[in-house]
């Protein structure tokens, strides 16, 4: 089989459109394009058909009911809706919310946005493994404390977090537990009661399915109320109003059924591919380091620092791969990743390092032609670099006092 | 983020690259910026006794416009006397290899990289004459 380039190697960004899923939501736009809230017309009813059964379909990925999902434009939105509905209906009784700092900008944004609003946010550290332990969320825990807001997966290291145990720390205190489950629902196995979840963000682009829709799951047993952010003609059971995307949410139910059934088969692959991935990697290529935990990491994610090689150098040398890094370059900030300083990661380390995030439609020849032009550019920039030529003369970096710009 | 030509050329095709002996004195290093903050810089200054700039090499960690930035100054200081080395301002990086706001930096880096390898080497000629006299 000839080799297709460029190859996307960042499913953590996006991911393709199953072509199974595109198949499902065709009809959508222009056979059956009625207004799931017109309620006097054929056109109207079987759009909402369709709309009810992709929430059974959304529900039943996450052991939830069809009747708790509630339609978003995407999982930022879910966040938003999440944190700031639930803290502002829950305000007479506190103004205290948790979450950790290697947590997604929509809910770190979300939290700092309530800051200034006057809540008070703790926000957590994490291991150096990247994991926020339950024993972390019970001690920041206050009589005020109304929303904890924990990520299943983490979108940079892959790290995943003990939902379940944390979810049993938040419902004996009683306060509000939302998980941003973008990264790791249909990766890895997610069950809104066994994690005691009252909240729950996902995203179809991230499996498989369509741009521009998300969901948020709002428990309804013990009913879970939240503070509408977008007003309008009270769709969604008055949570936020709007016009459905009929196709979109077509196509999120047939993506969430796929990573439901296939999920497990797809995980072991994954995992293989990844595994693959890494060890031809560490086996051609001298220091270099694993960011992140090993054994509680999303199959499909490689986050690795190339010690000694600038990563958007990097990038820019893996031009026919997707890929991306924690450098400072590939951001307007000049700062490097936040997630990588939170697990403990030197700046300089975290200046070198490549997110690799394998996917459904990745491939064994994929996996090794990537390798071949990682381990080549990664010679040939430490041949260019300064810091290699140091190290190799036994120069110890942290010895020079370097003048800081 | 999309590169200039310039930038990609320089890249693909690094002029200069390499080290000269740091203890010969005929040789200026200059040594700028921070691992932590993503770009070092070195650049070396091979200058004769008249204070002509006859070789130049550099080593870079950094991206790729910082690459480039360096590789180019080392094509453009060949040749020039010291003065004229000095004179290299960072605009002019930025004009020829169409650096970006973003990118700034990375030619500030250079041309600090110059100075910073001029200066070393007239150091150490003040040395080495201040030992000459004693």
């Amino acid at each position: 089989m000839s080799l297709k380039l460029p190859i996307y190697m960042d499913n953590h960004a996006t991911t393709p459109v199953d072509p199974r899923v595109l198949d499902a939501m065709l009809p959508y736009f222009t056979q059956v394009f009625g207004n799931a809230a017109s309620r006097s017309h054929s056109f109207g009813w079987t759009a909402e058909k369709a709309v009810e059964a992709a929430r059974d379909q959304v529900g039943a990925l996450i052991g939830a009911s069809g009747k708790e999902i509630v339609w978003t434009s995407g999982a930022t939105e879910s966040d938003n809706l999440a944190i700031k509905g639930a803290a502002e209906f829950l305000k007479d009784r506190g103004n205290h919310i948790i979450t950790a700092q290697t947590e997604h900008k929509a809910v770190l944004d979300t939290c700092k946005r309530l800051e200034k609003e006057g809540f008070d946010v703790t926000y957590l550290p994490v291991g150096k493994d990247g994991r926020v332990s339950a024993e972390s969320v019970r001690a920041a825990m206050t009589d005020k404390t109304t929303v904890v807001s924990i990520m299943l997966a983490n979108n940079e290291i892959g790290t995943v977090n003990p939902v379940n145990e944390i979810g049993a720390v938040v419902k004996e205190k009683g306060a509000v537990f939302h998980v941003d489950a973008v990264q790791g629902v249909g990766k890895v196995p997610f069950d809104v009661n066994a994690a005691k979840v009252d909240l729950a963000s996902l995203s179809a682009h991230k499996m498989y399915g369509p741009k521009g829709v998300g969901a948020l799951y709002v428990r309804r047993k013990p009913r879970v109320r939240i503070t509408a952010q977008i007003d309008g003609g009270g769709h969604e059971r008055g949570m936020r109003s709007g016009t459905l995307n009929v196709p979109a949410i077509v196509g999120f139910g047939k993506a969430a059924e796929l990573a439901r059934t296939e999920m497990a088969a797809e995980a072991a692959r994954l995992l293989k591919l990844r595994e693959r991935l890494r060890e031809a990697i560490q086996s051609k290529v001298d220091h270099t380091f694993v960011n992140g935990s090993m054994e509680h990491r999303l199959p499909g994610n490689l986050n690795i620092s190339f010690a000694y090689v600038e990563g958007e150098a990097m990038l820019m040398g893996l031009k026919d791969v997707a890929v991306s890094s924690g450098s400072a370059c590939t951001s307007a900030s000049l700062e490097p990743s936040y997630v990588l300083r939170a697990i403990g990661v030197d700046e300089e380390l975290a200046h070198t390092s490549i997110r690799f995030g394998l996917g459904r439609f990745n491939t064994e020849e994929e996996v090794d032609y990537v390798v071949k032009i990682v381990v080549d550019k990664v010679k040939k920039l430490r041949e260019l670099s300064p810091l290699y030529e140091m190290a190799q003369q036994g120069i110890d970096l942290k010895s020079i006092v370097w003048a800081a710009h | 983020m999309a590169y200039s030509e310039k930038v990609i050329e320089h890249y693909e095709n690094p002029r200069n690259v390499g080290s000269f002996d740091k203890d010969d004195p005929s040789v200026g290093t200059g040594l700028v910026g921070a691992p932590a903050c993503g770009d070092v810089m070195k650049l070396q200054l091979k200058i004769t006794d008249e204070g002509i700039i006859e070789d130049a090499k550099f080593k870079t960690f950094g991206c790729g416009s910082a690459i480039a930035s360096s590789s180019l100054a080392t094509e453009w200081v060949k040749g020039m006397s010291i003065d004229q080395a000095m004179g290299i301002k960072n605009t002019q990086i930025v004009e020829e290899l169409n650096l970006p706001p973003v990118k700034i930096h990375c030619s500030v880096l250079a041309e600090d990289a110059i100075k910073g390898a001029i200066a070393d080497y007239k150091a150490k000629r003040a040395k080495a004459n201040g030992n000459g006299n004693a």
